[in-house]
């Protein structure tokens, strides 16, 4: 071993560190210099989030020897803002135009952008986009990226807060943007304290496995820095774990075999983070005996396969239906049906942090032995349970803080170091951390279902949809995780957002050796919408209507009735939606009838998708509870459960309860997610938090306003003013005081809470699907216009206008965020992500789109307000993403006149579908 | 955790080698990559700090000595002939500009990936490479010296210390066409690189043109070559057969299948001679 000095310097200071040379240059500043800034998303140079300056060029410091930036100068985030500490230019473009979501890219963004700027003040467009091509951002979809590039020498100023009462409908800039532009934000592998020990998990190298463990004890004393090996006996509660209580079907470690490729079978404990980065597993004692495996829905339904848990025969998991109408009877009177199969691949959730955090002993008040954990989550509350469940002890002795999330999706809605770190802690009694790398991540997390569906659309000759058939098998992987929730949403939303007099849809969701397919962004939705809007599109080629046209012609309108037999009685967007869109539609297709008249082999192609999405829990209670606490000083609290994952909960919720109380924003400090200080907001998932929190947000201002104006005796308008100390009660001509300093506190120091809890009003489906499974929808419909290379088979996507009825826009800058985001998703998913388990488990393989793959998008804001929403706001979050694919596949289709039946249309199978053409006009 | 030298002489350099076979290390833009699970112990010999590997120049001759160690982002800035477009336009899209601030033109070739985007390019002006050891200097020609998947000519006691390109080959105008599932940071499904030099007469007097990431190494097409000389340069793209391209022999993976490649390929191909004939401006 050696190790060598290395002299640098560090934004604009000289520090010296004694190193192994070929260090990573991102792990000396990480863990050698506490620059936590610079964040490492692949260790492979896939997606730059590590870029930093050496010598004043951008490079990814994961590629750096430290022994190459020896008497270099290096520049992190950290060294960004003004020597005041001011944001600088930059910095403050980039929070102008909400141009960091999740933040974990925005350090990579940052300094490439700053890179360019140091060579060129006034970038163009293309200037930008090459200098930004190097590193990924899942969340924001780029523009928002480029255009505060772009607008940095502006030097335009910082927006003002809304004064009190005008906060929501405001541009607020991120209230959590700060600490995302200057590095200090600590994600989950930011935080984790010296001295902690390290975990690392044995994964499986096959999809279908017996296995027999060895000598562990004997490997862990010829190992340097063991503690201690973990197994399924370690486990002191249960060695299960799962999304519905009664389907805890996946093991904390697997016991005797496994069922996919990365799953867990033990973990190593080792003493600190050099012994975590130099432990070798390849010596782990295991003895593997793999079967074959089933891979994909058919395997798993042959005659003889393998049956994979004890309580599905057939590796059914679970079926959904929903039956409305008579089917057959609109089959057999229609004009006309178009039917197809469609199929779609594993998706990775590709957040840029893989999973990360730590977990230490506590002590309760009582002396009990608790635990706490600091995890990058989307859903505290589940960790909580889950946590306790698999320690055999009560909720109230785990406490869950979750990090800072760069990215989640839904992938960050399962279980992933949070338990065998629970098992370690509660073993060892000692702080132990753990983070998954990029392949363990890509290969151990949930990802998007693969479907096969097929469907078939029947219509009469003026152009009025009379029924809908669809089943879709759902690739559900080894553990039931989210599946349910696929099963289940799926026939809800498979007519889509039309009226349909008679649907018959059905789901299955079908136990595999794949990777546990979970809770990603739209729970099958996305799929269902891929064969839905394809047939809508043929019909309306059949029938010779354009294809908005029909669209409009069928839209759900307020009190239409759904599949389910629901009335909608309000904020049904959709038919606003298409109106606004069609002047651009009308647009697009003028410009590819002008390109077909030019020839070549370059061809435009507009598309059209439209959506509908229940916001919230299908059919199930999925409550939110907030809290708005006075401090004696006058200042606010809002103690705040809903973890905001990048999509801006943290802002949102802050808005409305400022309004709702009647404070000005800046007033109103948190806390948020924390399992011992806020209550039950419920998982950031399901489009639910705007909608679902922000209305308990807004209850909770409500009744901490109404305790205010009673002890002032005052009538509903009058005006507060907080102040230190006390508040003022304007009413009448009158001003009351409330003085606030001899209130009683409570256990957080607030002398008055109010409290707010709002469950969206569902009903349970029977049998045949009719019920009320979700409170409020949000519609949707989306445009593209892409450009496919007809002799390369590639698809360039070059513009989309996207409608979005949201109810109410609280923050029309983060709303804009996720449709760009979703928008970026959708592509992804319609044009080149695929995840193959073994050979797609790095983010080279596994292709995400990249600044140059995003088309200008123009977004339409529809509020068409939701009488149960805050403010009649509804989600955005799935809707972004889900009529994407449809529009760009639309659009290739109208562009090549070939229908895409599997998703993503890599180039290779849209020229193979080209040919075929070609063979069969031969 | 292994040994690490980084030596300031060339003499040195190749005096550690000759003791010990080393890893070599440069930019790190595909060493550390290999290396995200598990770090293995290995000595290391870092060439970034010989000069003698060091920047691009001219010489007396004409012909052009590209240092080992050059990062693709100095190839960009240097002032170099028209031929060497396709040169630069490969560089651009070596990964994002990170990459290319750090990877250099003799890494990409030692690396040897059938998907290496700068050795059609180098193929297509004739590049040779140049090995030193303590015995000497050896000079191979590029397809010389990658030979297949991962594997070169490189003894483990030799460098790679340049890359020559010779005058002749640096006359006419030089293309490279990139084709990947996406915008930036990808690795090639197919990639060609040409250079043409036409006679006054508007024929083809010299054409060079390869195919990368359709083979374990990438293809100089040598028969369509001399299929185009003499003809007419506007023709050149409509000249080009199958046949020509049969010599590729492109697998199926999770970017492409072989079909697409080698179909691809030939449009590609096609489209390089066609911007090379009408000299249409590097995009």
């Amino acid at each position: 071993m050696t190790t060598a000095t290395i002299t640098l310097t560090v934004n604009g200071a000289e520090r010296c560190v004694t190193v192994d040379p070929a260090r990573r240059l991102s792990r000396v500043l990480r863990d050698d210099l506490g620059l936590t800034g610079t964040k490492v998303g692949c260790d492979a140079g896939d997606c730059g989030a590590c870029t930093v300056l050496l010598d004043g060029a951008q490079v990814c410091a994961c590629l750096t020897p430290a022994a190459q930036a020896a008497g270099s100068t290096v520049v992190t985030v950290e060294g960004l803002a003004e020597p005041d500490g001011r944001l600088s230019a930059l910095q403050r473009a980039f929070q102008r135009h909400g141009a960091a979501q999740c933040g974990i890219c925005t350090p990579g963004m940052l300094m490439a952008a700053a890179d360019l700027l140091g060579r060129t003040a006034r970038p163009t467009r293309d200037q930008a986009m090459d200098a930004l091509g190097g590193v990924l951002c899942r969340c924001t979809g780029y523009q928002k990226i480029v255009e505060a590039v772009l607008d940095v020498g502006s030097n335009a100023p910082d927006p003002a807060m809304p004064a009190a009462g005008t906060a929501v409908g405001a541009r607020v800039a991120r209230l959590d943007g700060a600490g995302k532009l200057d590095g200090s934000e600590l994600y989950g592998d930011d935080q984790c304290p010296a001295g902690a020990l390290w975990l690392k998990v044995v994964r499986s190298p096959h999809a279908l496995a017996d296995f027999a463990l060895g000598d562990l004890d004997a490997w862990a004393a010829a190992t340097p820095g063991v503690v201690s090996v973990l197994t399924a006996a370690d486990v002191p509660g249960h060695n299960s774990f799962g999304i519905y209580p009664t389907l805890k079907d996946q093991p904390v470690f697997a016991e005797r075999f496994v069922r996919y490729r990365g799953e867990s079978v033990a973990a190593v404990v080792v003493d600190g983070r050099a012994a975590f980065e130099a432990l070798d597993l390849s010596g782990f004692p295991i003895e593997w005996s793999p079967r074959a495996a089933l891979v994909g829905i058919e395997a798993a339904q042959a005659e003889g396969a393998v049956q994979l848990h004890e309580a599905s025969p057939g590796n059914v998991l679970i079926r959904g239906r929903v039956a409305s109408g008579d089917v057959d009877a609109a089959f057999a009177r229609a004009d006309a049906v178009v039917e197809g199969s469609f199929e779609t691949p594993f998706v990775e959730h590709a957040y840029i942090e893989p999973e990360a955090g730590w977990a230490r002993p506590v002590e309760g008040p009582d002396g009990s032995r608790r635990i706490e954990l600091r995890v990058t989550t989307q859903t505290p509350y589940m960790d909580r349970d889950e946590v306790a469940h698999v320690l055999g002890i009560a909720p109230d002795r785990v406490r869950i803080v979750p990090s800072a999330v760069g990215g989640g999706f839904g992938g960050k809605l399962d279980q992933s170091l949070q338990l065998p770190l629970a098992v370690a802690v509660w073993k060892l009694g000692r702080p132990v951390a753990a983070l998954w790398n990029r392949p363990e991540s890509l290969a151990s997390s949930t990802k998007r279902h693969p479907a096969r569906m097929r469907a078939a659309l029947a219509a009469d000759r003026s152009g009025k949809i009379l029924g809908y058939r669809f089943h879709g098998d759902f690739d559900t992987g080894a553990y039931a995780s989210w599946g349910p929730t696929v099963a289940g949403r799926v026939p809800v939303h498979a007519p889509g957002p039309y009226r349909v007099p008679a649907v018959l849809a059905t789901s299955a969701a079908v136990y595999t050796d794949g990777p546990p397919a979970g809770a990603f962004r739209g729970f099958g939705v996305p799929q269902a919408a891929i064969a839905g809007e394809a047939l809508l599109d043929r019909m309306a080629d059949r029938l010779g209507i354009d294809r908005l046209e029909f669209r409009l012609a069928n839209a759900l309108r307020a009190g239409d009735p759904t599949a389910t037999g629901q009335r909608i009685e309000a904020s049904v967007g959709l038919a606003a939606c298409l109106e606004a869109l069609r002047p651009h539609w009308r647009d697009y297709l003028a410009l590819c009838e002008a390109a077909e008249a030019r020839g070549g082999s370059m061809r435009l192609g507009a598309g059209i998708g439209c959506m509908w999405y229940g916001c919230g829990n299908t059919s199930m209670s999925n409550p939110s509870i907030m809290r708005l606490g006075l401090k004696p000083d006058g200042s606010l609290v809002l103690y705040n459960g809903a973890v905001d994952i990048g999509q801006g909960s943290y802002t949102i919720m802050a808005q409305i309860a400022a309004d709702a109380l009647g404070a000005p924003l800046d007033r109103i400090a948190q806390v948020c997610g924390d399992t011992d200080r806020t209550a039950d907001a419920g998982k950031t998932s399901a489009s639910r938090q705007t909608f679902v929190s922000g209305k308990a947000s807004e209850l909770a201002g409500l009744d901490l306003r109404a305790q205010l104006l009673r002890l002032a005796n005052a009538g509903d308008d009058a005006e507060l003013s907080f102040e230190d100390g006390r508040v003022l009660v304007r009413h009448d001509g009158r001003t009351r005081a409330i003085e606030l300093a001899g209130m009683p506190a409570d256990a957080e120091g607030d002398v008055l809470v109010g409290s707010g809890t709002f469950d969206p009003p569902t009903e349970p489906l029977d049998a045949d699907g009719q019920g009320t499974p979700y409170a409020t929808y949000a519609f949707a419909a989306q445009i593209a216009l892409v450009a496919v290379d007809l002799e390369l088979g590639t698809t360039r996507v070059l513009k989309m206008v996207a409608a979005h009825d949201v109810g109410r826009a609280v923050n029309p800058t983060l709303v804009e965020g996720q449709i760009h985001g979703g928008i970026a998703q959708g592509l992804g998913l319609a044009l080149m992500e695929e995840y193959l388990p073994g050979r797609t488990e790095n983010l080279h393989d596994y292709l995400i789109p990249t600044v140059g793959d995003m088309p200008e998008i123009t977004c339409i804001l529809v509020e068409d307000a939701e009488p149960l929403g805050p403010y009649g706001a509804k989600g955005i979050g799935e809707p972004a993403l889900v009529p994407t694919a449809p529009a760009v596949l639309g659009a290739i289709r109208h562009a090549t006149g070939i229908d895409i039946t599997r998703v993503p249309a890599l180039p290779h199978r849209v020229r193979a579908a080209l040919r075929a053409r070609q063979r069969a006009a031969e | 955790m292994g040994a690490y030298t980084r030596p300031e002489r060339l003499e040195d350099a190749l005096t550690v080698l000759r003791a010990r076979p080393l890893t070599v290390l440069a930019g790190g833009t595909d060493h550390f990559p290999a290396r995200v699970a598990h770090t293995p112990d290995e000595d290391l010999l870092d060439v970034t700090a010989l000069p003698e590997l060091r920047g691009i120049r001219r010489e007396a001759g004409g012909g052009l000595v590209i240092g080992a160690a050059t990062t693709w982002s100095q190839l960009i800035a240097t002032d170099l002939p028209p031929a060497c477009d396709g040169l630069k336009a490969a560089a651009r899209e070596v990964g994002g500009v990170q990459i290319q601030n750090r990877g250099t033109v003799g890494g990409n070739l030692c690396n040897a990936s059938p998907a290496a985007d700068g050795v059609p390019a180098l193929l297509s002006l004739d590049a040779e490479v140049e090995l030193a050891s303590l015995d000497g200097v050896r000079r191979l020609p590029l397809d010389g010296f990658v030979l297949g998947n991962r594997k070169t000519a490189r003894r483990p006691d030799e460098l790679l210390t340049a890359i020559r390109i010779p005058a002749a080959a640096l006359d006419g105008a030089g293309r490279f066409l990139k084709l990947g599932a996406r915008r930036y940071l990808v690795i090639s499904i197919v990639m060609v690189a040409g250079t043409m030099t036409k006679a006054p007469d508007g024929t083809v007097a010299g054409v060079r043109l390869a195919v990368g990431a359709c083979s374990a190494t990438a293809l100089r097409l040598r028969e369509l070559e001399a299929t185009l000389i003499g003809r007419p340069a506007a023709q050149a793209a409509s000249l080009v057969a199958d046949s020509h391209l049969a010599g590729l022999q492109p697998i199926d993976d999770v970017r492409a299948d072989a079909a697409y490649r080698r179909e691809t390929a030939c449009v590609l191909v096609r489209r390089c001679l066609a911007d090379l004939a009408a000299d249409r401006a590097v995009p």
